[in-house]
């Protein structure tokens, strides 16, 4: 495949990139990334991602958007309220960047289609709301062998690790299981400042973006977390490899994956 | 006294500071739903008690994020 001219103008500030080039270019064309939840985080990754010129981009969420969502998930927009989430994600990637091919799927991951959805893909954005998804997510991209990137944003912090088979840990080695429902805040319960899902989500397009080139050192084995009030970021050192995990342990005794009870943040309540 | 690193930054503690009251010392939030990395190794809530704490241990206290709505 060569380039047209109109592409090589396009992608010309990532061609001129020796970690990028024509070959890294063209990689990016070829690959595909799923993004779960077309929220704060969903939001600026995907539409990152559909510049980049991934290929194919898949956006999962069953939420339609709502005048409360706009403060921070700037992929949809005033004119959108109503509209199905996935509807206007990919709306606003296709006027970004008709190169990029979006596939849609208005659902909610639960134990019955996440590896029917994960499958053809090759990484995984978690950018959902709940524990029940991302331990969900988690366990499908262990069993599945799926590189992901794990993140998380309330109030003025974030988090965000990534996982590579085999590299390294998963979520469930360091946080074992979801705590009960209720026990932790959600954004809708604590907050969330809008450019939160910004620094977050774009560092998920990147180590997307990283690990589809092969460039550079990804977040495996050390969790980032950001601290905005403090203007602090930390990479937390994690274990190489925790044998006692539950999933992707030795003696793994999550073998089915688990629908655990939701408290989401921005469902329909 | 000995000398913790606690969420990057080195300081003194009593001597034999357990890490239920290094916990309490530093305001950590629902301390029950917190991992707690000592050195390279992961603690949940229920392994508090039997972690004995040594002069230049490393800290960490790594919480739970749920949202990304
Ligand atoms: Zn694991």
């Amino acid at each position: 495949m060569a380039f047209s001219n109109e592409q090589i103008e396009r992608y010309s500030r990532h061609i001129i990139l020796k970690e990028v080039g024509v070959k890294g270019q063209k990689k990016l064309l070829n690959s595909s990334v799923l993004i779960i939840g077309a929220g704060g985080l969903g939001a600026p990754a995907a539409m990152y991602l559909a510049a980049a010129g991934v290929g194919t981009i898949g956006i999962a969420d069953a939420d339609e958007v709502d005048l409360s969502n706009l403060q921070r998930q700037i992929i949809h927009s005033t004119n959108d309220v109503g509209k199905a989430k996935v509807l206007s994600a990919k709306e606003t990637m296709e006027a970004i960047n008709p190169d990029v091919k979006v596939n849609t799927y208005r659902t909610f991951v639960a134990s019955d289609n996440i590896m029917d959805l994960i499958k053809d893909y090759d990484f995984i954005i978690d950018g959902t709301d709940n524990f029940p998804a991302k331990f969900l997510i988690n366990d499908a991209c262990v069993m599945a062998k799926k590189p992901f990137s794990h993140a998380g944003i309330i109030r003025f912090q974030g988090q965000l690790m990534t996982y590579v088979p085999g590299e390294g840990p998963c979520y469930r080695c360091v946080f074992k299981d979801p705590p009960p429902k209720d026990a932790v805040p959600t954004c809708k319960q604590a907050g969330v400042i809008g450019a939160m899902g910004g620094v977050i989500g774009s560092l998920q397009a990147m180590e997307a973006v990283k690990y589809l080139l092969g460039a550079g050192d990804l977040l495996v084995g050390y969790l980032l977390t950001y601290d905005a009030l403090k203007m602090e970021f930390r990479k937390i050192k994690l274990p190489k490899k925790v044998k006692s995990c539950a999933v992707c342990g030795e003696h793994p005794t999550v073998t089915e994956l688990i629908d655990y009870e939701q408290a989401e943040c921005d469902g329909v309540l | 006294m000995m000398k913790l690193t606690v969420s990057g930054e080195t300081k003194e503690y009593k001597d034999g500071i357990s890490l239920p009251e290094l916990i309490e010392a530093e305001k950590v939030q629902t301390p029950e739903y917190v991992t707690v990395s000592v050195n390279d190794d992961l603690y949940g809530a229920r392994d508090f008690g039997k972690v004995a704490l040594k002069d230049g241990d490393t800290i960490e206290f790594l919480y739970f994020m749920g949202g990304g709505c």
